[in-house]
Formats: C-alpha cells, sequence, structure tokens
C-alpha cells in the first residue's frame, strides 16, 4: 500500500508542470489559437522565475514574474498571428526554439556571474516551497499523505485548472472565447472584440504556461539553476491538451496519468519487487513509457477522428487566422 | 463605428522588394543580439566576426558546417514539399528519425555482406522509405477521418524519437560497449563516403535542390500540389485525386526527410551510428527556414546556409568570448519574429482614414446625389 501511495504522490508532483501547460495551452486553443511554443514559453517562464527567486528571495514575485514572462512570450505570438496574420505553427515553433536559447543564454549568464558557479535559491525560499501538512486532513490515513501533503504550487495548479474550467465553462467571458475559437467571423458579427479576446487569451495562457516554468526550475530542481530543465514538458502538455479533450478539468486528471507514467519509468521495478504479479512491469523498457503519452494521444487523436462527435475535440477555427476582410 | 486604421491586402511584391526587406530584417535581428552582446560587455562587431568566420576558418570548421549544413537542407525541402500543399506536416524530426531507424537497420544486417555501392542505394531507399511510412500515416489519416495532422505528426515525433532510445537500450544494444547503451557503429561499407575529408552527402543535397525545383515548377505533380494547396475544391472539380495527391506528397516529403536522416546517420558526424540525438531538433529548424525560404529549394538552401553559418559560428565564439552557443537560437528566433513581422506589411496595405463625422459626410453624400 505505502508503495502505491508513495507512486500516486509522485505522479501527481510530476504531473504538476503538465496541468499549468495543459491548462495554459488549452485556453489559448479555446481562443482559436494553436500556440505551439508552450516549451519555450515554459523556459522563458523558468529561467526568469528562478531568477527573480534567486536575487529577491520572494516565492510570491517569483511566480509573478514567471507568469508575466509567459504572458509577453505569449503576446509577441499574438502579435505575429493575431495582428500580423503570421502562420501559427511556424510562430509558436519559433517561440519554442527562441525561448530554450533564451533560458539556455541566460541561465549560462547566471552561472557565470555567481561567485561559486551554482545558483541555488536560499534555505528560505526552498522551504516555502517545500511539502507541507495540512492539518487535521492530512491525518486521514493514505488519502492525507496522498492529496493534503505537497508544495502550495501543486494546489495552486489544480486551483488555476479548476478556475479556468469554471471560466472558460459558465462565464460569459468564457462563452466569448469559446465562440472566438469556434467561429471568429460569427462572433465577430456578433459584436465581440475577436482581436482583443484572441490576445486576452492567449496571454492568460502564456502566463500559465510561465507558472509551469517556474515550477520546474523552483520545485523540481531542488533549489538549483539547470539549463535543460524543462526538456519535452512543454510537449507533453501540448500531448495532454488533445488527451484531456480541451478541458481544463479532465486535465487534472490527464496530468495525474501521465504524470504516472512518468514515474512508472523510475519505480516500475519496486511495483515489480512488492507485487509479483505485477512483475512484467519490470521488464518493459523505459522507453516506452516514455514513449506512452505521446502514443496514447495519437491514438486519442485518431479515434476521436474516426468517431467524428464535435464534443472534445479541438476548437474549429483552431489554428486559422481570422482575416476580417475575408469574412 | 468608425476604423480608423484600414488594413488591405497589396499585390503580390516583387522578388527585388522581399529580398530587400529580408536584408533588413536580418540585420535587426543581428542588431538586437548585437546590442544584448553589447550590454554584456562584449564586442558585438568581433562577435559577429567571429561568429562569420567559424565555418570557413579551416578544413576542420567547414567540416563541422557541413555537418550543420546537410541535413538541415534536406529536411527543410522535405517540409517544403508538404507545405505546399498547406498540409502542416510537424513531423519532420520524426520522419528523420525513421529514416536513420531503418537505414540503420540495413547497414547492421547486411553491411558486412554487401557491395558498399548496392548497400549505399539499398539504405537510401530504405531510408526513404522508413521516413515515408511514418508521413503517410497522418496523410492517410487525414484523408479518411480527418485526423488534425498537425497534432498527429507532432506525436509521431516522439513516438518514432523513443523508439530509438528503446533500440538502442535494448535490442539492438551493442553487447561490446558495456555499461553505455549505444548502437553498434554501422560496418565499414555502410558509410557515406567521403570526399576531401568531407562526407559526400551535400552532393546529394544539392542535387535534390535541383529535382525539387524542376519538381515544383514544371511537373504535372508539382502544379497539382499547387492546386490542393489553393483550393481542394478546384482540384476536385477538375478531375484530381485530391486524396492521392495529398498521400503521394506527404510520401515525398517524409521520404525526403528519411533520406536526410539517413545521410546524417551514416555519417561521420554521427560516428556511423543511430542515438538518440540523431535529429536534435533539426525537424523543428527545418520549419522555420522553409517557411522563411517562402518554400523555394533555392531560397531554403541560402537560408540553411545562413542558419548553418549561424550556429557553427555561435558554437566558435562560445569558447572564445564565453558566452553560450545558445545565441543562435536567439538570433534564429528573433529573425523569423522579425521577417514574420515585415512580411505583414509587405502582403498587406495599412490605410489612415481620416476621421470624419458620419452627418457631414451623408450630407456630402446627398449634394453629391443632387448635382
Amino acid at each position: 500500500m505505502n508503495t502505491i501511495i508513495k507512486f500516486l504522490f509522485a505522479a501527481i508532483k510530476a504531473g504538476v508542470p503538465f496541468l499549468y501547460g495543459t491548462t495554459g495551452e488549452i485556453i489559448t486553443q479555446k481562443s482559436g489559437s494553436l500556440n505551439l511554443g508552450v516549451e519555450g514559453m515554459m523556459y522563458m517562464g523558468a529561467f526568469v522565475g528562478f531568477y527573480a527567486g534567486f536575487k529577491t528571495n520572494n516565492i510570491f514575485l517569483a511566480l509573478i514574474c514567471a507568469f508575466f514572462t509567459g504572458a509577453v512570450a505569449a503576446f509577441v505570438f499574438a502579435f505575429l498571428t493575431v495582428t500580423l496574420q503570421a502562420n501559427q505553427n511556424v510562430t509558436g515553433l519559433a517561440l519554442t526554439i527562441f525561448g530554450g536559447g533564451f533560458s539556455t543564454f541566460f541561465g549560462e549568464m547566471m552561472i557565470k556571474f555567481t561567485p561559486n558557479g551554482l545558483p541555488k535559491l536560499s534555505e528560505e525560499f526552498i522551504k516555502g516551497l517545500s511539502e507541507f501538512k495540512i492539518p487535521f486532513l492530512s491525518d486521514i490515513p493514505y488519502i492525507g499523505k496522498l492529496l493534503f501533503s505537497h508544495n502550495i504550487l501543486v494546489y495552486l495548479s489544480i486551483i488555476v485548472a479548476l478556475l479556468c474550467w469554471v471560466y472558460l465553462r459558465f462565464t460569459k467571458y468564457g462563452l466569448h472565447t469559446r465562440s472566438v475559437g469556434e467561429n471568429p467571423a460569427a462572433a465577430d458579427a456578433s459584436g465581440l472584440n475577436v482581436t482583443l479576446i484572441k490576445y486576452l487569451n492567449i496571454m492568460l495562457g502564456g502566463g500559465i504556461c510561465g507558472l509551469g516554468g517556474a515550477y520546474v526550475s523552483l520545485v523540481n530542481g531542488g533549489g538549483v539553476w539547470n539549463n535543460g530543465c524543462v526538456n519535452g514538458q512543454g510537449w507533453i502538455s501540448v500531448a495532454l491538451v488533445i488527451f484531456a479533450s480541451w478541458s481544463p478539468a479532465k486535465a487534472i486528471f490527464g496530468s495525474l496519468v501521465f504524470g504516472m507514467f512518468t514515474e512508472l519509468q523510475i519505480r516500475a521495478n519496486d511495483f515489480a519487487h512488492e507485487f509479483p504479479f505485477l512483475g512484467f512491469l519490470g521488464h518493459i523498457p523505459t522507453a516506452f513509457y516514455k514513449m506512452l503519452p505521446f502514443a496514447i494521444t495519437a491514438l486519442v487523436l485518431v479515434v476521436t477522428s474516426i468517431s467524428q462527435k464535435r464534443e472534445g475535440n479541438q476548437p474549429a477555427a483552431c489554428g486559422i487566422n481570422y482575416y476580417r476582410e475575408e469574412r | 463605428m468608425i476604423n480608423l486604421v484600414h488594413v488591405s491586402k497589396r499585390p503580390e511584391p516583387t522578388k527585388i522588394q522581399v529580398v530587400l526587406w529580408y536584408i533588413v530584417a536580418i540585420l535587426c535581428a543581428v542588431f538586437i543580439s548585437g546590442l544584448l552582446i553589447f550590454v554584456l560587455k562584449q564586442n558585438p562587431i568581433e562577435y559577429f566576426k567571429v561568429v562569420i568566420m567559424g565555418s570557413f576558418k579551416s578544413h576542420l570548421s567547414f567540416k563541422a558546417f557541413v555537418r550543420i549544413f546537410v541535413p538541415l537542407l534536406i529536411a527543410s525541402l522535405g517540409v517544403s514539399v508538404a507545405f505546399k500543399m498547406k498540409f502542416w506536416n510537424i513531423g519532420a524530426e520524426g520522419q528523420f528519425i525513421m529514416g536513420a531507424v531503418f537505414a540503420c537497420w540495413v547497414g547492421l544486417k547486411f553491411g558486412e555482406t554487401w557491395n558498399h555501392w548496392v548497400l549505399m542505394a539499398v539504405m537510401l531507399v530504405a531510408g526513404a522509405i522508413g521516413g515515408g511510412l511514418l508521413g503517410i500515416i497522418p496523410a492517410f489519416l487525414k484523408c479518411k477521418f480527418g485526423t488534425n495532422e498537425t497534432l498527429l505528426t507532432l506525436m509521431l515525433n516522439y513516438i518514432a524519437l523513443y523508439l530509438v532510445l528503446y533500440l538502442s537500450d535494448g535490442p539492438w544494444r551493442d553487447p561490446e560497449l558495456k555499461g553505455f547503451s549505444n548502437i553498434k557503429q554501422l560496418p565499414k561499407a555502410a558509410r557515406v563516403d567521403n570526399i576531401a575529408g568531407i562526407d559526400v552527402s551535400w552532393i546529394l543535397a544539392l542535387i535534390l535542390v535541383v529535382v525539387l525545383f524542376v519538381y515544383f515548377r514544371y511537373s504535372k505533380q508539382g502544379y497539382e500540389i499547387s492546386v490542393v494547396g489553393d483550393s481542394q475544391n478546384t482540384a476536385r472539380y477538375s478531375g484530381m485525386n485530391v486524396n492521392k495527391v495529398v498521400m503521394r506528397t506527404m510520401f515525398i516529403s517524409s521520404a525526403i526527410c528519411g533520406i536526410g536522416g539517413m545521410l546524417k546517420m551514416a555519417g561521420e558526424g554521427s560516428s556511423y551510428t543511430l542515438g538518440v540525438g540523431i535529429a536534435g531538433g533539426v525537424g523543428f529548424t527545418a520549419i522555420i527556414v522553409a517557411w522563411l525560404a517562402k518554400l523555394s529549394p533555392v531560397g531554403i538552401t541560402i537560408v540553411t546556409f545562413l542558419f548553418a553559418v549561424l550556429e557553427k559560428g555561435c558554437g566558435t565564439a562560445e569558447t572564445k568570448f564565453n558566452l553560450s552557443a545558445s545565441v543562435a537560437d536567439i538570433v534564429q528566433g528573433l529573425i523569423l519574429f522579425i521577417i514574420l513581422g515585415f512580411e505583414f506589411f509587405i502582403r498587406y496595405k495599412i490605410t489612415f482614414n481620416k476621421p470624419v463625422l458620419l452627418n457631414k459626410s451623408s450630407e456630402g453624400d446627398a449634394k453629391e446625389e443632387k448635382e
């Protein structure tokens, strides 16, 4: 039992960066923009968040900076694709390359300008982000350990995802966003400011991706900067958007599943050891677990397209620029 | 509501205009990154001098340049074929890898027994088939069920990548390398030849440029690609089999990427073996290159040349100036952002309307009518 709890606990943690990235990308895609720059925005958020935390020792400020950086990066994307009508795929990929370069470049600068060459967050800062037990709730056997003894950023990710879910599903603004994503011409005709809505959602999405980056650099790195910290997690997030069928609420569950795949790579042998009937887990190569999120997503993508359901599909106008004169 | 700014489409710009815009955009990107270098207390002019010379300093550095140039060129050419048809093949990375995987299998299996030239030809074909098969899956699903090709090709990249990880960890692992999980080096016969120390894949790449140029411009298939890209309905009404064109084009596109993978894998640059880093992002950069070059084979050659010089040069400058080689990524990103931004002003015209009061103008209209 303990192994399972430990495993699920780690899976939740591993899924958090995906959850941020996915929530951000869902917001972006729901407004009709396919931003493939998640990886880049996460990288930029990771660096700026870390640097702010490193210099100011203030967790809140670090998160704000990471959010802001992601939003600025997304603003560049929005400006190029919404206002200047540039191709979304290409712009997103450029953002990914740029973001990775940005983070590595300044990361190495930071390493060079740190006296001992090891930029490390202060003890106090790390402590602020360490796991803590919520009183009473964490005393519940199993569940307490599993759900109520995480660091604050884990809870924040779930809150953000839920808020985004409510925003998209139940608010007026969410409805506007979705209508722009499905049919911008109709939204425009009904009097919505398509450009503004796209900008705001792309930037909000980018900011949330930036938070995901901050999680990676502040928490996963153990307080030490690492140039390659995001390492494909942005791409897994893009995959998770499809797996979660464009719903932030489903993304919470999905991030747990993808987190489990990540953790299985490390813990398959533990499982095999503890439960003999799961012995086969230890024999599956790690590459398989790494491939799993993408393979499943590809499968989901194919199956949904075969079943031709409108529900849980990519927004109809996603990836297509809206040019008013061609309406 | 009165719109003060009005945006309308311009007629197609001339080639010279486009080239001029590009030069300005590149200079802007270089200038911005120069500022960055200046802020970091280095001399930007010296820096870019080193970057530009980085590829042509010595035989060795030119060799390193070619190793960056050839795979990027081939992958960009491959991507451009699908993009011409407005089929968003983001999967060049995976197709590149699959080409390498298939070719590697042939090389390892028959490398000891077959003649060098037979082997080269078969590996080339295997590479093309490997890439092509990975590319035709999303094309088929797109035609049959309308599956989103952007997302599916993206996913297939990683499936291919981790397939290599699996192969190098498991079935293809070289047992002689204790502790390392690497695939065995290809036998001598399965390696790409060298001329003057530089492997000949660049010749193939340049041939490919010419072939594609002719294919796009003078062949029936090339024409079909552009018709399908412009409007599938037009293509259908004129009697083309759109699905066939889509699948064939996508196969060609990804087969070219696969050939790129084969050539890189069997070359000295990757020490004649298949590794997880075989593509290393080349498939993504290729998309940017192809787009910047407006999908023209000659343009792609030029842009790839510039990108490769930049990448090699920043590597050289890293040691000299103690600045991370990722400047190359930043400059590449900037160039693209700026050119994409500029392109808007090439394609669209912005006119500023004078704010006119509504009733006044209607009076004017009324007067005109009277007259």
